[in-house]
């Protein structure tokens, strides 16, 4: 019971173009427009609007982080899928570049550019710093 | 006998380097198009997410959102073009070309002008060769589309067609020009109208197991089904752009594929026929040369029997 337990969601991972990640979970954190959003099996249907945050994937030896780039979570039937335009995985955030953003988008004036500019780098760093 | 032996070998041997060449873009283009297959399989499970989440949507809402809006009264249409940067792909450009001057002819007689955006370097040279206006083309990599650049298209028409009626560049209806890859032998030239976007209620046969007969559950919608709408719509049209892209690209290397195989057929041919007559010429050298030393042993021979 308990091991099913440990994968009673069906994750998906989906950038524009590729499937990032695939698999089964325990548990999603996502990031919605309203908060936090936390999914384990059995959630009800849901389809939300994500912010560029990130997401951390529990699985059964370890989990996933991700930082996603605005985009989708939808949870139907312990079937998750997170769709974004763009999904950088722990492993693939370079954090020297990730951090240099950052410094170039405070550097920037005021505006809404600046401001999503900001969330990705800041959404990228907290990937890596939650990942390792 | 028109050309000396030499000029012979000199065609064969231009045509045999440019059957090199011809044989090498086909073996490029062979292995690009595997690449372009697997990059449209790749994104594909990204499209039929969010088909699978608009159509949740407009089954459990009322869609009335700016994207799906028919106007009542259309003037002006934008029509994509999806052509390719490079040539040597056969009919590849012109017939797409050929397939949106068919559809601005049928929009022309439904009264509604036309502007035009280009992605290729062909449609573009196509266009200012006949000094027709663009009124924005891109360029770069027909070969292997971006997201970036679909996603930049997709910003740029959805902004002209939410621009209300009589507002400079303005636009009704967004229509897209693309080849469809149909197998490695068949692409065709497709038009389909991108916006108002027809929103399917029911799923479309995508071919995988979660859509075959599968009831839409009740979603909860966050913050509210219209957001999340505002937020679909325009990745969806940005998606299928993207699909487009995929598609012309891996029709584009197929077209050029079959083109440079038949290039390369034809250089054997041509080969083959210029050996014929370059071995003729040989031949008839080696015969004009026997006739001349036994035309000058017979005279020889003449006035020497003469001198006895």
């Amino acid at each position: 019971m308990a091991s099913e337990m440990d994968t009673g969601l069906r994750v998906e991972l989906v950038a524009a173009d590729r499937t990032v990640w695939s698999g089964e979970a325990s548990m999603v954190i996502a990031r919605t427009v309203e908060g936090d959003v936390g999914v384990l099996r059995g959630h009800a249907p849901m389809l939300s609007l994500l912010t560029e945050a990130t997401v951390e994937i529990t699985t059964p030896d370890g989990g996933v982080v991700a930082a996603v780039e605005g985009g989708f979570l939808s949870v139907a039937g312990d079937r998750v899928s997170i769709l974004s335009e763009r999904v950088l995985l722990a492993e693939e955030i370079q954090i020297d570049e990730a951090k240099a953003e950052l410094d170039a988008a405070h550097g920037m004036p005021t505006s809404d550019e600046r401001e999503l500019r900001i969330r990705r780098a800041e959404a990228r760093i907290r990937a890596v710093e939650k990942a390792s | 006998m028109a050309l000396s032996l030499r000029e012979y070998r000199a065609r064969i041997k231009s045509t045999e380097s440019m059957k090199k060449i011809t044989r090498a873009m086909e073996l490029i283009a062979a292995s690009r198009i595997i690449k372009a297959q697997q990059r449209a399989q790749a994104a594909a499970p990204y499209a039929r997410e969010l088909t699978r989440a608009v159509s949740a949507v407009a089954t459990f809402s009322n869609v009335d959102h700016p994207l799906t809006r028919e106007e009542e009264d259309p003037k002006r249409a934008a029509v994509l073009i999806v052509t390719s940067d490079r040539g040597l792909a056969g009919a590849y450009s012109s017939s797409v070309l050929k397939e949106a001057e068919r559809l601005a002819e049928k929009l022309r007689g439904e009264g509604k002008e036309i502007d035009w955006y280009i992605a290729g370097r062909k449609g573009e040279a196509y266009f200012r060769f006949r000094q027709r206006p663009i009124i924005q083309a891109w360029t770069g990599a027909s070969d292997q589309p971006s997201y970036d650049t679909a996603a930049d298209i997709g910003r740029v028409l959805i902004e002209s067609f939410l621009k209300q009626q009589g507002e400079d560049g303005d636009v009704d209806e967004v229509h897209l020009v693309y080849t469809r890859f149909r197998s490695m032998l068949v692409q065709e030239p497709t038009a389909v109208r991108l916006l108002p976007l027809e929103v399917i209620e029911a799923e479309e046969g995508t071919g995988d197991e979660h859509s075959s007969g599968e009831v839409l559950p009740l979603y909860e919608f966050e913050p509210s089904a219209e957001a999340v709408l505002d937020g679909l719509l325009p990745q969806y049209v940005q998606s299928r752009i993207f699909f487009a892209l995929l598609q012309a690209a891996a029709s584009e290397l197929a077209a050029r594929q079959k083109a440079m195989k038949s290039a390369t057929d034809n250089a054997d041919e041509l080969i083959k026929k210029y050996t014929r007559v370059a071995n003729q010429a040989r031949q008839a050298g080696i015969t004009q040369e026997i006739s001349e030393i036994v035309g000058g042993v017979n005279a020889l021979a003449d006035a020497n029997s003469g001198n006895e």
